[in-house]
């Protein structure tokens, strides 16, 4: 191989269409003839409809259609159960999943009511404004721990309370670790992680072709491939009549792959009775309360160590509000409760949780997808239990990080992968000792913060670990083929919102069959490409697609040596492969191009070997047997103002290990990217909701996601820590910026104010939030 | 709402004229009449600044104006930056390439529009006055750390004379 591109940092190929405003986003498809469609939507949190006027909205010109739940008669079903809650032993869970068009309650402020059709978006929310609903309000089920009490308001009046699930899981015997331990700490915790808030809304445009019976639809989603399967299921097709385009996605983050939404189900349907094309794009305000959230959890969590600081054992029970449905399962509260593990030696763990309807928008993962909550509770245990037995913050989790020798290491729980929460591989220290050493851990605390306290200022550091189950299965797969001009086409089913599989993708072809990396033609989402796959999340892209396009890679490569080797009458093992050629090796003029191989691979005349495929092309899956746990240590400096309770982020170093990285200049933009949002959720972001579970932060005016101004320069470096569960030796890294933020927050803040004596026990703050902390530890000193 | 109005806007060097209602909003004319796709739209209430473009050479969001109001006048969008893309790139283009300063790409000519006028204005800013001309562009996926570095590389590209890239 004349290049290896594993490992570069080489710019993005799919960045100059991108750059120059030619690549093809979901609302730039124009189609003639095209209508266009806008939603009623629920101004009640829960309440019963008593009727709903349209026949203002008919008859406005320019509309084509009104549709509610009457209208769509047989098709109006309820969403597919698209995560069924994995197999714990004991489980309770009630599956109540959203429907197209609220029929007679509605049960969230955004829920869609009737759909209007129309010559133009201008029109169709004219004609949105004729349409009166009446409904009879109930009282909404806002707060999580009300809506358990006996004579809550039913939200899904079929069910007894509003409790979708009950889930305990256990590893050994945490009362009897407790009986033997020095010291017990139990707190509250509450976190409430925020909305994706993807730059581009959510949309879709479906077109019908009735001569060839064929239906197409672009769609902001990220799993392309199970709406294809589902939409053909609904909609009575054959799947090979409908063609799923996942075209550049600006950014998924979760949310996107919430199929099916409501918009999903209807959009194609109307293109069909219609006969004409159809799109619906959301707007940001409909984006804050029709797509996903992931919200909050209460968690009561208690644990158990010895003097030293060796945890024995850990008790978790805790509230997870997953909105008015549950089309997603359990995925968040899972990892919430798996993830609390973190880095952690924990013997004996008791975990158990209530996941509870309430009158607000479904909760699906968004980046971190629960693991947030878990980290902050378990960080939050040992600093607090760190500051109880007068150790070092740094020195309690040494304590207790699983040592390298002890991998893999069985946490003897069930993860949202249906199998063990059994980490791969690990190497926890080395990532802490690189923290410390590159935020200058030592110098801050003895030298800096003593002096710049004397000076007057509050300056705090904080460091946390954390892990992140990724790259779960079931499977990705992917074709690889070369063409006769000598490109190189790849097709995956998975779907891309900016993390760079146009480049990391290529760059594993490009090394196996010694191809020029910008030669590669990559195709992600679109099923008419490649039908067969699951979807971007989890932090699984570059595991489980990534390995599945570097065994088709391979399988080419074998077939590039056989047919040379036949050609070139010589063993396999004498060929050498690069620059897009094969060749005896030490003899350059015997080199045949790839491209005029490929032809020679699909011969017009003449016959071939019995048994032979054309073509120099492969198709190959792949699907690990487990997740990959990738790990990290995040450490900030902050400077807090205790009269603005403003934060300042003097320094932020992440240490990070992902594996085998194919990328770094990518996997450095995946780490950035997820700490502003983690930025954003710990002290800028927070959703809402008034007592009538009316959605209060409904903009970018009020809901505030961070700007350049709040996210510092980010300083990373990497510990490299193989999978052994894929040839490629990856691990996810999607996810991981956004995990820990909540938690150094809270610690670096308490540092920064320790005059205080803080106890931080809930994310997000806010300026005004911590101003009011502050004052409630003022009027505590002072009263004490 | 039938009424309608003949106007005539310059984008990108070419002249347009459409016969378009008054309550359209210049971002939906640019994207839908005149098909210049490359302006994106993320919140249409003036926050994200993603459907950015120059009017008369000065930044403005089009989701906050009228298309009738740009009758008479001069609009560039990203298309206008390198009429031969993506074959050959705008400088500033250039150096968010090499600097990852893009993932998804959807804020991306935002930045780029509010990027060109103030290089032209300050051609070799601080750190600090990248961010604070950026703060009115939101962007979900970087975390803006690449998208600094990409302005002060695509400064020493457009300023190629040395006593101009004085280091601050």
């Amino acid at each position: 191989m004349t290049t290896r591109y594993f490992g570069q940092r080489i710019k993005r190929n799919e960045d100059p269409v991108l750059l120059s405003g030619r690549a093809l986003f979901t609302d730039d498809v124009h189609l003639p003839d095209m209508l266009h469609v806008a939603f009623v939507r629920s101004d009640h949190a829960h309440g019963r409809i008593v009727s709903i006027d349209v026949e203002a909205a008919r008859e406005r010109e320019g509309v084509v259609a009104v549709y509610t739940a009457a209208d769509l008669g047989d098709y109006w079903q309820p969403g597919p159960l698209l995560v069924p809650p994995p197999p714990i032993e004991g489980i309770v869970f009630n599956a109540r999943t959203q429907v197209p068009l609220a029929k007679d309650k509605v049960r969230h402020v955004g829920e869609p009511i009737a759909m209007v059709v129309a010559e133009s978006r201008y029109i169709a929310e004219d004609a949105v404004e004729d349409i009166f609903v009446e409904i009879e309000p109930l009282p909404a089920v806002v707060d999580m721990e009300k809506a358990l009490e006996p004579d809550a308001p039913l939200i899904h009046e079929d069910l007894d309370s509003n409790l979708a699930a009950h889930v305990v899981q256990t590893k050994g015997d945490y009362e009897k670790a407790k009986a033997e331990a020095d010291v017990v700490i139990r707190r509250r915790f509450y976190y409430n992680h925020g909305i994706a808030a993807a730059m581009e809304n959510r949309g879709m445009v479906a077109h019908w072709d009735a001569k060839t019976q064929h239906l197409t639809m672009w769609d902001t989603t990220q799993a392309p491939i199970a709406i294809r399967n589902g939409l053909a299921a609904m909609l009575g097709l054959s799947t090979s009549q409908v063609r799923v385009i996942a075209p550049f996605i600006g950014g998924g983050f979760g949310p996107k792959i919430m199929m099916f939404y409501p918009e999903e189900v209807l959009i194609p349907w109307a293109a069909m009775k219609l006969n004409r094309p159809v799109k619906w794009i959301e707007d940001r305000r409909e984006n804050f309360f029709a797509t996903t959230h992931e919200r909050d959890q209460i968690h009561w969590a208690e644990i158990a160590l010895t003097k030293e600081g060796r945890i024995l054992g850990v008790k978790d029970t805790f509230l997870h509000d997953t909105g008015a449905y549950d089309p997603y399962g359990l995925t968040v509260p899972i990892n919430s409760q798996c993830t609390l593990l973190g880095c952690y030696d924990v013997p004996n763990y008791y975990s158990e949780f209530k996941a509870v309807f309430t009158n607000k928008t479904l909760v699906t993962p968004y980046r971190g997808a629960g693991r947030q909550h878990g980290v902050f509770v378990m960080e939050r245990l040992l600093d607090i239990a760190a500051r109880e037995l007068g150790l070092d913050r740094n020195e309690i989790r040494r304590r207790n990080f699983i040592p390298p020798d002890k991998f893999p290491y069985n946490n003897e729980i069930i993860y949202q992968d249906f199998v063990p929460l059994v980490y791969d591989s690990g190497n926890y220290e080395p990532a802490l000792n690189k923290a410390l050493e590159l935020i200058g851990y030592e110098q801050f605390v003895k030298e800096e913060q003593p002096r710049l306290r004397a000076e007057g200022k509050h300056v705090g550091i904080g460091v946390v670990a954390y892990v992140e189950g990724t790259g779960i299965g079931p499977y990705e797969g992917a074709r690889v083929q070369i063409e006769s001009n000598g490109m190189v086409n790849v097709a995956t089913g998975i779907g891309t919102q900016g993390q760079g599989h146009f480049t990391s993708f290529a760059q594993v072809v490009a090394d196996q069959l010694g191809v020029d990396v910008r030669k590669i033609r990559m195709v992600t989402g679109d099923t008419a490409e490649f039908h067969w796959g699951t979807g971007t999340f989890a932090s699984r892209g570059a595991v489980v697609a990534g390995n599945a396009i570097h065994a088709a890679a391979a399988a080419v490569r074998q077939k590039i040596l056989k047919l040379a080797s036949q050609e070139l009458e010589v063993a396999e093992e004498d060929l050498e492969l690069g620059d897009g050629k094969v060749w005896v090796r030490g003899v350059p003029d015997t080199a045949i191009d790839l491209g005029t191989l490929a032809v020679k691979a699909n011969p017009l005349r003449g016959a071939v070997k019995p048994g032979t495929e054309p073509g120099l092309e492969a198709t190959a899956y792949f699907g690990p047997e487990r997740g990959a746990t990738a790990n990290g240590v995040h450490a900030m400096i902050v400077e807090v103002d205790p009269e603005t309770a403003t934060v300042q982020i003097k320094r932020y170093v992440t240490v990070h290990d992902c594996g085998r990285v194919i990328n770094p200049l990518i996997l450095d933009g995946q780490i950035h990217g997820g700490i502003a949002q983690g930025i954003g959720n710990a002290f800028y972001e927070r959703i809402i909701y008034d007592d009538n579970g009316q959605l209060l932060t409904a903009s970018f005016m009020d809901y505030l996601i961070p700007t350049a101004m709040e996210v510092p320069p980010i300083e990373i470096d990497h510990v490299e820590t193989p999978s052994p569960l894929n040839p490629l030796g990856t691990k996810g890294a999607g996810e991981a910026g956004a995990i820990p933020t909540g938690a150094l927050f809270a610690q670096a803040i308490e540092d920064a104010l320790a005059e205080y004596n803080l106890e931080i026990r809930e994310i997000p703050l806010s300026p005004n939030r911590l101003f009011e902390l502050i004052q409630e530890a003022k009027a505590k000193k002072g009263g004490a | 709402m039938s009424e309608q109005m003949t106007i005539r806007v310059t984008i990108n060097g070419k002249a347009y004229e459409r016969t378009v209602e008054p309550r359209l909003l210049l971002s939906d004319f640019l994207r839908h009449e005149c098909d210049l796709t490359g302006t994106h739209v993320g919140c249409e209430h003036g926050v994200c600044g993603a459907c950015t473009v120059l009017f008369d050479g000065l930044p403005v969001r089009s989701c906050l104006m009228f298309a009738v109001q740009a009758h008479g006048h001069e609009v560039t969008t990203v298309e206008g930056l390198a009429p031969e893309a993506p074959e050959r790139l705008h400088p500033l283009q250039e150096a968010f390439w090499e600097a990852h300063g893009l993932q998804c790409g959807f804020c991306t000519p935002g930045f780029l529009m509010t990027l060109v006028p103030f290089l032209e204005q300050n051609p070799n800013p601080s750190d600090e006055e990248i961010r604070e001309a950026i703060a009115g562009n939101l962007c979900r996926c970087t975390g803006y750390q690449h998208i600094v570095s990409a302005v002060k590389l695509a400064a020493a590209k457009m300023h190629p004379d040395p006593s101009l890239r004085e280091t601050r």
